[in-house]
């Protein structure tokens, strides 16, 4: 079995760890998701999140590094009518996604035997499977690691929101002023630099788990190998009676959520707009183009028939 | 020109035209520049939408590549002549099929690439339109044919 690690299991393991080389790197490996080369994924257990919010300044301090410092004033844009995004004077915002807020708390006040309750949901990009943000990316800028990560490279990326547009959950966001743009052509092509969630990928390369499942005082979240996840986070719905949203959502993610309530009825009750997430029910993004891909494999086919069949009706009107 | 090659002719231009728009298509500028405002043009900024209409008209084109490298070395080659603006424009059109393939194989679920890798097939594929477009421009006006009898 792969272990799977939450804060409490990684802090024993870091104790641990000073006795024991193997046990630290065996954690390094899962944190990393390479003991077995598959991906790795989160599990959010929604029943035990208080909403307190240490896992937003967490991330707002381990990536703080990252964001955005754009340059003012910005570059005229044209046609005139481009809008400049500008999070840069707001960067103590925390009650949705923006460039400088990657991670923030999602409520929705539910019944739940009989009884109102507000469950906190902790909202940030999913790391699908197949992710069409970095997939779709007309420039490169958006990478998938081999763990599962997708993420967005400040220094390559052009800010035209692309990935935004394609992204179910609409999680990208933008920040005007900062990045390549500027030295090609600021005034016709580019507005910045799209920010996300990238899980903490440097930090899991060094063996570390994400800011925000270590920050986390209720272990909300576990994170492991994406199979060995999926089977704690169907363990953990039966026990509770509960639902999973994110195993198979947009074809699947690497952000499997648990919930002692249906999601559509979250759903329904979350605030959801520019910077919040919805938690619907989301079809494959890529599944028309890769259809489409494998019917690609014909048209050679069709090509060398269609030349076979006027080979063979001309030598058979010669004969 | 006999009716047979005025055919495949149209449908060479309906193929470029489209590829050409869809591919662009997958760079935002269609917003940003009102183009999908003008009425009917909507649809040149849904990226699902041309991403699909993309993969369609690149596998007629694939199609109509194979047919005519075919169709030309059974029983072309024996009236014609391809042309140096027929081996430039193939030698283009290859390297497009070549290195659109392998981004409609990157983006399988699983398939990864290094980013320098998605880079430079990006913008090969971007300069290699571009060239195809240019060129293509110039023959018109020359008058340069493909192949000469
Ligand atoms: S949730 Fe959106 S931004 Fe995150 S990997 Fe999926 S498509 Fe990309
Ligand atoms: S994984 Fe890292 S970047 Fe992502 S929300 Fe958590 S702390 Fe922030
Ligand atoms: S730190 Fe844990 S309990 Fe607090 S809001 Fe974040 S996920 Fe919920």
């Amino acid at each position: 079995m792969q272990p799977t690690i939450t804060r409490r299991s990684f802090l024993k393991g870091t104790i641990t760890a000073a006795c024991s080389i193997a046990t630290s790197s065996s954690i390094a490996k899962a944190a990393a998701g390479l003991e077995n080369g598959q991906p790795i994924a989160t599990l959010l257990d929604i029943s035990k999140c208080v909403g307190c919010q240490e896992c937003v300044y967490a991330c707002r301090d381990v990536n703080a590094t990252k964001y955005p410092k754009p340059q003012k004033p910005f570059p005229k844009m044209y046609p005139n009518g481009v809008k400049a995004e500008d999070w840069s004077d707001k960067t103590d915002v925390i009650d949705r996604l923006t460039p400088y807020n990657w991670l923030y708390i999602q409520s929705a006040t539910v019944e739940i035997d009989g009884e109102q309750k507000e469950l906190t949901i902790p909202r940030r990009c999913m790391h699908c499977s197949n992710p069409p943000c970095v997939k779709l990316c007309p420039w490169g800028a958006a990478v998938q690691l081999d763990n599962g990560i997708s993420r967005i490279e400040a220094d390559i990326c052009l800010g035209g929101a692309k990935c935004q547009t394609v992204c179910p959950w609409l999680i990208p966001q933008r920040q005007t002023g900062v990045g390549l743009y500027l030295d090609i052509l600021p005034a016709f092509a580019g507005n910045g630099v799209m920010y996300k969630c990238d899980r903490c990928y440097s930090r899991i390369t060094k063996g570390e788990i994400p800011a925000c499942i270590e920050a986390c005082p209720e272990d909300v979240q576990t994170i492991g190998p994406r199979d060995e996840i999926l089977k704690q986070a169907h363990e953990l719905a039966k026990s509770m009676n509960g639902y999973i949203y994110g195993e198979n959502e947009n074809g699947g993610t690497n952000t499997i959520y648990v919930s002692p309530v249906p999601f559509d009825k979250l759903n329904s009750v979350i605030e959801k707009g520019k910077g919040k997430p919805h938690l619907a029910a989301v079809k494959d993004s890529m599944e028309t183009g890769n259809k489409l891909a494998m019917a690609m494999i014909l048209a050679p086919v069709a090509g060398v028939v269609g030349a076979a069949m006027k080979f063979y009706s001309i030598n058979k009107n010669d004969d | 020109m006999r009716f047979y090659e005025r055919v495949i002719k149209y449908f060479y231009i309906v193929i470029i035209t489209f590829l050409t728009l869809t591919g662009f298509g997958q760079m935002p500028i269609f917003k940003r520049y009102r183009i999908a405002d003008i009425p009917g043009l909507g649809w040149l900024a849904e990226f699902y939408i041309t991403h699909a209409m993309h993969y369609i008209f690149a596998s007629f084109l694939i199609a109509l590549s194979v047919y005519l490298f075919f169709d030309h070395i059974f029983i072309g080659r024996k009236e014609r002549k391809v042309t140096p603006t027929g081996y430039v424009k193939g030698v283009m059109i290859l390297g497009l099929i070549i290195t659109g393939g392998l981004m409609v194989f990157k983006n399988l679920s699983g398939i990864l690439y290094y980013p320098i890798a998605i880079s430079i097939l990006d913008l090969s594929h971007l300069i290699l339109c571009m060239a195809l477009l240019f060129y293509s421009i110039f023959t018109l006006i020359t008058a340069k044919r493909w192949t000469i009898k």
